[in-house]
């Protein structure tokens, strides 16, 4: 074992920081919401303090050159015979990749967070529950052992809920958030499953045993570790939003929109696509399993991305991208290019928070026109947008980069990742032919979303306005506050795609060679990606092409000038309103399992169950049989002396001959 | 000496005794029954006194302090009733029916 380094011994400060953040928050909240200062100096300061250390730990970590995981055990957790669960965590070159996106893109959207959350009466709450999200989500992505990476796993499913239903005086808002803990419920039965059968095959739940245990006890492709894996993604599937278990992403955009960047975009949901990297080993090691993962990836971008094309309410369409994008990601970890999905994690950080800080940023200005002239139009429908780029440019010119960083257009940083995602799939194919069929799904998927994000883009910014008329002198381009985090997002949607380049170019696989230490345990058991010069640039050009195509399509097909705005606009028609309504799948789940679930509760376990047998029959029906009882024993009470003298006797002499034998 | 005849008087006096609880309804006379049983009880004590020792003659005597103390209590409670209810007929009391 070589010798920790001082700086990275300092981890456990960036998680704790935010957990300071969050308690003084939390008391400032409760007693003094007023103080906005102080909440505002705690719970930036605290979140950008975290930034600093996570680059300190992650320059420690560079700088010792170790190959081997940095565990850090700080206490015993749950000792109980066998099992021996300690607070531990790991310092290693994926987590410190993950430390870094979620403590940098996390301490820009708490600036971002002042200026948009700046009149909100919860401003102490908001913070607190934003610092109590970076918490949960270090010692998600720290964790050295499945069960604390569980704790925070379930944080920020909490701390999700809890800012998704921020406004909780709208019952929309608060069903939202139910949405979202109830659908990730689902997942995480998977969790806890694959947490049992690894406990139960292996005897440890460390991350580094486990890692090292499984490739000795476990056979490649058997069905125990094919089960272990699918429990997994089903998690995945909760937590990142993939089909089926999607729905609640879009409807969690009833959130405060800088909660939608970061916990809904850059961090929490990429989640699945940090557990399947860090596990790699086992989904290595089930072939089944990664090709489920690849192919719901696929569906899901492809799926998602359709959705998007007739949304409505901007972040609908940002969100509907994201579960498109997350696809993309776990296709990536699913054809085992596990470097692929974390580097499409971190532009997509990048970008994604962009587009949603931007998006934020119009909302902010519609809602601000709205307000000034009292009158009460949707101030997320784009069909109330339009021509804004004359009245906030770096708004637009921002938005403007993350979209084609979302699109994939050369040289941003989408680019390279969705590239680098999809020319795996394309290598794969070779071995086995059903990734062409993924890649064509994740191509055709590119192709949307060129589409969809033309499109919010044309209709936010540019054409006429459609506003409204009084509303159009209020319109003002955000405060710097709300911009200058953008501008740092900005920089790195564009220039995030030099971290990990193709192989055709020069310094080419920075982040390939960084997670080495860890994708290696996986490399093992998969194939060698083997694609050819001329192969690769053709995937490039085609990506290129598909960019380019896309933006022109939708340049030329869309027309912003006929557009009304949301209150006068008519109802879609045909397709249209099978995408405008999601393809009906919320209707779906709710006439398949919903109304079941409600039924069989109501009628089954309320009425008949719990009112009918345990209440009537157990609780009630106890009383009346104790009550009978007691009735024929008050019969014999005939308050004669007579009567109970006779018994006495006749009591007596039986007794007498009892004894007498 | 005549242990014989002196146990079958009390078992015949004991056994009017339970007779006449049984079957009268005067309290006083179902309390006047008590009584004969107990002295009957106390005549077995005597006679077997003979040959086991003297403990019997004084649970005897026991028998007899028990006895005084249940007539006053007994008593009493029999004037309580009458003053109540203007009969000590135990058919007309039956205040504990269920």
């Amino acid at each position: 074992m070589t010798e920790i380094p001082e700086a990275v011994r300092l981890v456990w400060l960036a998680a704790a920081l935010p957990l300071l953040g969050f308690l003084a928050n939390g008391a400032l909240s409760l007693f003094r919401p007023a103080a906005r200062r102080a909440v505002t100096a705690i719970g930036v300061g605290t979140v950008a303090a975290a930034f600093a250390v996570s680059v300190l730990v992650a320059a420690g970590l560079a700088g010792s050159g170790a190959h081997e995981p940095v565990v850090l055990t700080y206490w015993s957790w749950i000792p109980a015979g066998d099992l021996v669960l300690n607070l531990a965590f790991q310092v290693d070159q994926l987590s410190v990749v993950m430390l870094l996106v979620v403590t940098g893109v996390g301490a820009l959207i708490h600036v971002f967070s002042i200026g948009y959350m700046g009149e909100d009466p919860g401003y102490a709450r908001y913070f607190a529950y934003l610092n109590l999200f970076i918490f949960f989500m270090l010692v998600l992505v720290l964790g050295s052992n499945f069960p604390v990476m569980f704790v925070g796993w379930e944080g920020v499913g909490l701390c999700s809920y809890l800012l998704i239903g921020f406004w909780f005086e709208d019952k929309a808002n608060a069903n939202a958030g139910k949405k979202a803990f109830i659908m990730n419920r689902i997942g995480d039965a998977g969790f806890l499953i694959a947490m049992f059968l690894i406990f139960r095959s292996l005897g440890t739940l460390e991350f580094t045993e486990v890692f090292r245990l499984a490739p000795v006890s476990f056979e490649v492709g058997g069905t125990l570790i094919t089960l272990i894996t699918l429990a997994l993604f089903l998690g995945c599937t909760g937590k990142s939003a993939q089909i089926p278990l999607y729905t609640w992403l879009p409807d969690a955009m009833a959130g405060p929109t800088p909660v939608s960047a970061l916990i809904h975009a850059a961090t929490m949901v990429t989640a699945g696509v940090y557990l399947v990297a860090r596990a790699n080993v086992l989904f290595a090691m089930a072939p089944i399993s990664s090709a489920v993962v690849a192919g719901i990836g696929a569906l899901t971008a492809l799926f998602a991305a359709t959705i998007a094309l007739k949304q409505w309410d901007i972040k609908k369409v940002i969100a509907y991208s994201t579960v498109s994008q997350l696809g993309y990601m776990f296709l990536g970890v699913g054809v085992g290019a596990y470097v692929s999905g974390i580097f499409h994690l971190v532009t997509h950080a990048f970008f994604k928070a962009l587009m949603f800080l931007a998006a934020g940023n119009v909302i902010y200005a519609l809602h601000q026109a709205y307000h000034a002239t009292h009158r009460h139009e949707d101030a997320q429908d784009l069909r109330n947008m339009g021509g804004l780029h004359r009245y906030m440019p770096w708004t637009a010119a921002l938005m403007w980069i993350g979209g084609l960083a979302n699109i994939g257009l050369p040289p941003f940083s989408g680019f390279f990742s969705k590239d680098s995602i999809l020319a795996a799939a394309f290598a794969r194919g070779h071995d086995a032919p059903i990734f062409y069929v993924f890649w064509a799904l994740g191509t055709v998927g590119a192709v949307f979303t060129a589409l969809y994000i033309t499109r919010l883009l044309i209709y936010t910014f540019h054409g006429p306005n459609r506003t409204g008329e009084a509303e159009r002198q209020h319109l003002r381009e955000a405060p710097p506050v709300m911009t200058g985090p953008l501008v740092i997002l900005g920089l790195g949607s564009v220039f995030a795609g030099v971290l990990n380049l193709p192989h055709v170019l020069p310094a080419a696989g920075w982040l390939e060679h960084w997670l080495e230490p860890v994708t290696s345990l996986g490399a093992v058991f998969l194939p060698e990606f083997h694609l050819t010069a001329g192969t690769e640039w053709g995937l490039l050009a085609l990506a290129t092409a598909i960019a380019v195509a896309g933006i022109a399509a939708a340049w030329r097909l869309l027309k912003p000038e006929a557009l009304v705005p949301a209150r006068q606009a008519v109802p879609e028609r045909g397709i249209e309103r099978v995408l405008a309504n999601k393809y009906y799948v919320d209707e779906i789940y709710d006439a398949l399992i919903v109304r079941p679930l409600i039924w069989f509760s109501e009628r089954v376990l309320w009425r008949t169950v719990d009112a009918l047998l345990i209440d009537g029959v157990a609780v009630n029906g106890m009383a009346r049989l104790t009550r009978l009882f007691g009735w024929i024993g008050s019969r014999l009470q005939t308050g004669q002396v007579g009567t109970y003298v006779v018994l006495f006797v006749l009591g007596t002499l039986v007794l007498l001959r009892v004894m007498a034998g | 000496m005549l242990l014989g005849p002196s146990l079958a008087v009390s078992a015949i006096l004991f056994s009017l005794g339970v007779a006449g609880v049984l079957l009268r309804r005067n309290a006083i006379v179902i309390f006047m029954c008590v009584e004969l049983m107990l002295n009957a009880v106390n005549l077995s004590f005597i006679a077997l006194a003979q040959q086991l020792g003297p403990q019997g003659q004084v649970i005897v005597f026991f028998v007899m302090a028990v006895a005084a103390a249940e007539a006053a209590v007994g008593l009493a409670i029999i004037l309580a009733i009458y003053r109540h209810k203007q009969t000590v007929d135990i058919q007309n009391i039956n205040l504990l029916r269920g």
